[in-house]
């Protein structure tokens, strides 16, 4: 019995130590940060896809605990994962390798927040997000446009507005620290200080109540994706039986692709190129479309996307028939926990039924 | 036993440290490369054909970038596979074949490259199948193998 229960004890000693990765190698929050946010946030906090974390004004105005809950809650549908398996030591160690990134004569940076709400006029803060906020933040506080400074496209600013009316957002931000970035302003960002603008402490107090109202439209917006995520129901492949011979389906479908204003890159058998050229599966064709103005629309709003791109059917002659196959974009839009990419793909699973639709009547 | 178990743990933590990886891998695989994009292009090529694929194709995926005012036209999928898993797996679950083969895009990001694939363990969510299983690990291990050998 002491024997058994010592194997046991050992088996999951070793276990418990590889599954929370503390074996040997420590936590070294370099080498997390490398492998979970340097693709985004870049080297040394550059920005990319993501925020720049090693603006010395965003830095100076933002808690560990808003660093900490945000890694851990990630912002649905605007890019930022949830990191939810990663351990509170990790991200500790994370947070103090990003606090490294702003190399001052300053002491390290160290920001602390109250957790208490400040008190405002709503409506009269409201006023004010509209005339000051909402070219950038949106009307709605919905957030700018895009994923960041990526693909290297030219862009005037190095960062994209968040958005405020999201749920990590709101989770994350203490009314302490939005009324801080209020007052200070983050230098070098279009985000100027509140005073500076000739706005007073009570209009900024104002405001903070005014964006921390922003909580039931994000509570809604969080259930609206919640609600997207039932996609994950849907079938991860679009599958349609065709009534003609493959022969007869792949013409048919490239007809179709014409005619819905998109370019047809070429056809070829799926195993081309993995096999000696004339031994290819004559049973498996994908065709390959493109409309180049909805590319770089998709890539514009997340240049990620291109992995699904360009357009692909796939047509394949099987026991039981003759049959096409797409990937599904509603349900592979999730794995971009982009909301504005998600409406596209939406789309694009429209026009492919279409295209499908023309070629199988 | 206790002399086996004893005997085995030194071999146990080195598996736990070979298996540990500090990626925690989401959905999306993303790796940034310190190289510009025709290296890391090269080096990605290399790395899956180590891994025993065969690339097919490599696609463009950006005629038309520049004219919309893209600073680069560097942008690439790569696609690959082996010809046996494919030929099988296409004809035992033909529901699969829209993700057949594989594939990972590369693009420039100013002096750096990022490349990204979809976590082939994602496939198991869509196709639960207990034959494919095997399949969907191990394309995930080399995937990660690949893009960590991108960072270094």
């Amino acid at each position: 019995m002491n024997r058994i229960s010592f194997t046991k004890k050992t088996l999951a000693v070793v276990l418990l130590l590889i599954s929370t990765g503390g074996v040997c190698a420590g936590i070294n929050g370099k080498s997390l940060y490398q492998h979970n946010c340097a693709a985004c946030h870049g080297d040394g906090g550059k920005g990319g896809v993501g925020v720049p974390l090693g603006l010395e004004s965003f830095q100076v105005t933002i808690s560990d605990s808003y660093l900490f809950s945000t890694i851990r809650n990630g912002r649905p549908g605007r890019v930022m994962p949830a990191f939810k398996r990663m351990s509170d030591a990790q991200i500790d160690a994370i947070i103090k390798y990003v606090r490294r990134f702003v190399k001052s004569s300053k002491q390290s940076i160290r920001v602390t927040y109250s957790s208490k709400s400040i008190k405002g006029d709503i409506k009269a803060g409201a006023k004010i997000y509209q005339k000051n906020c909402a070219a950038c933040h949106g009307a709605k506080g919905e957030g700018g446009k895009g994923t960041g400074v990526t693909f290297s496209r030219p862009r005037d600013l190095p960062i994209i507005a968040p958005a405020l009316a999201n749920s990590g957002f709101l989770k994350s931000a203490s009314d302490s620290m939005i009324k801080q970035t209020l007052v200070k302003g983050r230098k070098g960002t279009p985000m100027v200080s509140f005073l500076q603008k000739g706005l007073k402490m009570k209009d900024i107090d104002n405001v903070v109540a005014y964006i921390r109202s922003f909580e039931k439209l994000a509570a809604a917006n969080e259930k609206k994706l919640s609600h997207d995520a039932k996609a994950k129901n849907l079938s991860p492949v679009i599958k349609v039986r065709s009534e003609y011979d493959l022969k007869t389906t792949v013409a048919n479908l490239q007809k179709a692709v014409a005619a819905s204003n998109y370019k047809l890159i070429r056809t070829q058998y799926l195993n081309q190129g993995l096999v000696e050229k004339g031994k290819e599966n004559k049973k498996q064709v994908i065709l390959y479309f493109c409309n180049f103005n909805q590319l770089n629309t998709a890539l514009a709003i997340d240049p990620r996307v291109g992995l699904f791109l360009p357009c692909r059917l796939t047509v394949a002659e099987t026991k039981d028939g003759v049959f096409i196959y797409a990937v599904n974009s509603s349900r592979l839009s999730q794995l971009y926990n982009n909301a504005e990419l998600s409406k596209i793909c939406g789309a694009m699973r429209v026009t492919y039924m279409a295209i499908i639709e023309e070629a199988t009547l | 036993m206790r002399q086996k178990i004893t005997k085995y743990l030194p071999l146990l933590a080195l598996m736990g440290v070979f298996f540990m990886n500090n990626g925690f891998a989401q959905d999306l695989m993303m790796v940034r490369s310190k190289q510009a994009f025709p290296e890391t292009m090269t080096d990605l090529q290399n790395a899956i054909i180590k891994h025993g694929y065969k690339i097919s194709r490599i696609q463009r995926v950006d005629i038309g970038l520049t004219k919309a005012k893209y600073k680069t036209d560097k942008y690439r999928v790569v696609f690959f596979g082996k010809q046996d898993e494919i030929e099988k797996i296409s004809r035992d679950y033909p529901d699969i074949i829209a993700y057949l083969p594989l594939k990972i895009s590369i693009f420039a990001e100013g002096e750096q490259t990022l490349v990204v694939g979809m976590n082939p363990e994602k496939l198991s969510e869509f196709y639960p199948q207990a034959g494919l299983q095997l399949y969907f690990k191990r394309w995930k291990h080399d995937y990660q193998s690949i893009f960590d050998g991108l960072v270094k």
